[in-house]
């Protein structure tokens, strides 16, 4: 394969593992580019959740990348192929770059049913099985800009034997060889970059060879599968990818793949992420709730924070967890949101975060929301997925501004 | 001496203009400038219901962007949830959901019928039962009325005592009757005259010998606008037409024709050509959630199979947001991974009842409306032996003869 177009200039690297950086070199053409630490704009078959183009454009500084999943897609590929166009003509997609991952990561799969040879997704219509050949005839119907190859990552149990682990880097390395091999064969692919992914459970011998060995192949980059929120604890998160992290190139990106919320975030940046796929506004959006945590850093060089609204703090009283997400379990409300079911926004007439300036906060008060949600209205949706996604942006630019300027340590909760 | 009602609506300005720009020749259509408090409205105009202060999954921005001048709110609904004191406190519905045109709010009397289970209905007003806790309300013309002017609409509706349209015999006389007594309280209980117009709400059933009863006791009271209530729930078409033109026939001129209830693209063009200014209806949007877009020449299912390849654009001719970047293939796909998938369809459907409108308003100003008709029900019906007949004797009526 042809060297890869994607560049990742780094401007700093700090302590030796965070990154700051623009990854250049986007699209067939090039001429995308995404700053790092950054995240990817999530979507359903190319489509914000809940947004139309209008209203997905009164945000600013929208990522510049899509992630696509092939759970949204597989079970369209007869039309695709049909339409000959491509996946970003077919929605209706002008000025973005499409990636293509194998999973939702807001999606949980069912575990059990990866074979040597197969994976599966779940598409509206049921399970959809893969072998690497349909993967890739898939992938030639996308034709997105860039793929994570087909891999086996059915493996973020906590108890996952060390033989299934092995196997599944195993079989990740086979399936990325055959990846590569039909990629560098087709016409179809010319230009498309391909991530290689990174697999090993929570074991840190199968994660070194794992990036060991992916690292070897002609990948652009490289995904982090296995660690999603609720598989594992922050602590053994860092100390695999750090481990990960030594193993692999400096001057290629790495995508953290189901880690969402900004605490975790942190965490894997300062580990060495790069990139993040952009689905926590979704789920807060789905469950009523707004972003609303602070991620100001202040004037005063010593005592920035990232704080909790005062007033959101007393929510242990509705019995809400404060903070700490149970085990496996991503739709629980976490601190960084307000839940705008609650009886004590009905004659709340702020917006939702006082300063924010979205469509959202523009044009709507927290009472309003809290009447959408309360009478099931479509527009809530719509609204709470404009803010978050707002807010989220803002929090992955505030999070390169403290690493440019050495205040990363600072930017952390409370 | 004259009543208080009759001496409240002579001593205050109306916030309510009509300027009546064209006047078709053939049949009874007009085109108008209805000047209204938040904007000027141009008539015929369909306007897009919102029932809970929001139109399902589309912004105040993306109405407006649609040409909207105008949309409905009701009272039933906002009264319950959120109550009109919140709203008050808001700023009104206006300030509430932010919407800086019109609004026209239903006064719930509609729902006694809609929702008959949980009604009762006596002199006093209508009782119902709510949904929502349990709890036993009272929707008198007075409450009603007070509901609204908390609301702040530029146009409420008089609560009036609603039949369905397919009971017969004495109910019907006795809520013609009570809807003229309740009308007189309305007006009296009306606190903002000069800010928000009351309108009156023709009933009679499909009795023609009631219809005109109603009509000439309510065109004597001094009220901005009238309403054709008690129609369009499920009567036969040959009938509801006739109630249409006999109302318009009796209606004041000068004065703006609201009927309530309809929506269907023929219907539409039709009750124009009767006399009618002003309509709305929840199937546009409500049709849109289940994918049914609406088109000249009918209507798509656009989650049926045969359209999963379907690479065009729901309408090559439309120029609304959906249709300019969107297929019928990816908005098939999109129905089986998003919600979006619906708001696409609303948008378009309002679009598509608004450019109606916007043309039919057109060919009456340039005079050419009867061969307007004539097109519109050629791109509607593959063949002239499938026009519905009761729109044939309608339009008949008024003079258009259709091949």
């Amino acid at each position: 394969m042809a060297g890869s177009r994607i560049k990742l200039e780094l401007s700093r690297v700090v302590q030796g593992e965070s990154r700051l950086g623009v990854l250049k070199g986007l699209g067939r053409t090039g001429q995308h580019c995404l700053e790092v630490p950054g995240c990817l704009l999530y979507s359903h078959l190319g489509t914000v959740p809940h947004l139309t183009q209008d209203t997905l454009h009164t945000l600013k500084n929208i990522p510049a990348v899509t992630q696509v999943t092939l759970s949204s897609v597989a079970e369209h590929q007869e039309v695709l192929q049909e339409f000959k166009g491509g996946f970003k003509k077919f929605a209706g997609l002008h000025d973005t770059v499409v990636y293509c991952s194998l999973h939702d990561p807001a999606a949980l799969c069912p575990p059990g049913y990866t074979t040597n040879k197969t994976v599966s997704v779940w598409g509206s219509g049921g399970r959809i099985e893969l072998t690497v050949a349909k993967f890739m005839a898939i992938q030639k119907t996308i034709q997105p800009d860039w793929y994570q190859s087909m891999a086996d990552g059915e493996t973020w149990q906590s108890n996952t034997s060390r033989k299934r682990l092995r196997k599944s880097v195993d079989r990740t390395l086979a399936h990325l060889d055959e990846c590569l091999t039909i990629h560098q064969n087709s016409q179809d692919l010319q230009g498309v970059e391909v991530f290689g992914v990174v697999e090993g459970g929570d074991i840190l011998e199968e994660r070194a060879r794992s990036a060991r060995e992916t690292a070897k192949r002609p990948v652009a980059g490289f995904c982090l599968d296995g660690f999603q929120t609720g598989s594992m604890d922050q602590t053994l998160r860092t100390q695999l990818i750090k481990a990960i992290a030594k193993e692999l190139p400096e001057d290629k990106p790495r995508l953290l793949q189901g880690v969402g919320r900004p605490d975790e975030v942190l965490a894997c940046v300062e580990a060495g992420v790069d990139l993040f796929e952009g689905f926590f506004p979704f789920q807060v959006t789905e469950r009523g709730c707004a972003l609303s945590f602070s991620f100001d850093i202040s004037l005063d060089p010593e005592r920035a924070v990232l704080e909790l609204n005062d007033d959101e703090t007393c929510r242990a009283g509705e019995g809400q967890p404060n903070g700490e997400v149970t085990d496996g379990d991503q739709t629980q409300m976490t601190s960084f949101e307000i839940n705008l079911k609650d009886k004590r926004y009905h004659d709340d007439f702020r917006p939702l975060v006082e300063g924010c300036g979205c469509y959202c906060c523009v044009n709507h008060q927290r009472a309003y929301l809290h009447h959408l949600l309360v009478t099931n209205e479509l527009l809530a949706g719509v609204l709470l997925m404009i803010h978050n996604t707002a807010h989220y942006i803002g929090f992955f630019s505030t999070l390169r501004e403290a690493l440019a300027n050495d205040k990363l340590d600072l930017l952390k909760r409370r | 001496m004259a009543s208080l009602a009759q001496r409240k609506t002579l001593c205050v300005a109306s916030p309510l203009t009509l300027r009546i720009v064209a006047e078709c020749p053939v049949t009874k259509a007009r085109a108008c400038d209805l000047i209204l408090p938040h904007s000027a409205v141009s008539t015929p105009v369909f306007m897009p219901v919102g029932t809970q202060g929001t139109l399902k999954g589309i912004t105040v921005d993306q109405l407006d962007g649609l040409g909207c001048q105008i949309c409905l709110g009701n009272t039933y609904h906002l009264g319950m949830r959120p109550g009109p004191d919140l709203i008050e406190k808001a700023n009104g519905l206006h300030g509430f959901m932010n919407w800086k045109k019109n609004l026209l709010t239903d006064s719930g009397g509609f729902q006694m019928v809609s929702l008959v289970e949980l009604s009762e209905v006596n002199e006093e007003g209508v009782k119902f039962k709510s949904p929502y806790d349990g709890k036993e309300i009272l929707l008198s013309p007075e409450k009603s009325i007070s509901i609204q002017n908390s609301l702040g609409s530029d146009i409420m509706m008089q609560l009036d005592d609603v039949v369905s349209s397919t009971v017969t015999g004495p109910r019907v006389e006795e809520a013609m009757h009570r809807s003229i007594r309740w009308l007189d309280r309305c007006i009296a209980a009306n606190k903002n005259p000069d800010k928000q117009n009351l309108f009156a709400i023709i009933q009679g059933g499909l009795n023609a010998d009631l219809r005109k009863a109603c009509l000439d006791e309510m065109t004597q009271r001094n009220v901005p606008g009238f309403a054709i209530g008690g129609l369009s729930g499920g009567e036969e078409k040959d009938d509801f037409w006739r109630m249409v033109t006999l109302s318009t026939d009796h209606l004041p001129r000068e004065k703006p024709r609201y009927l309530m209830g309809v929506g269907y693209a023929v219907d539409l063009v039709v009750c124009v050509a009767l006399g009618c200014d002003m309509f709305d209806c929840v199937f546009p949007t409500r049709t849109a959630r289940f994918g049914s877009a609406l088109v000249p020449w009918g209507s798509l299912q656009v989650k049926h199979k045969q359209y999963a390849k379907d690479f065009q654009p729901i309408d090559p001719d439309c120029p609304c947001p959906t249709c300019k970047r969107h297929s019928r293939a990816y908005l098939h796909a999109l129905f089986k991974s998003d919600t979006s998938a619906m708001h696409h369809i609303t948008i378009h459907n309002i679009a598509y009842q608004l450019t109606l409108m916007r043309s039919v308003r057109q060919s009456i100003v340039d005079g050419r409306f009867p061969e307007f008709i004539r097109s519109f029900m050629k791109q509607m019906f593959p063949s002239p032996d499938q026009y519905p007949s009761w729109a044939v004797d309608a339009l008949a009526s008024v003079n258009v003869t259709l091949e």
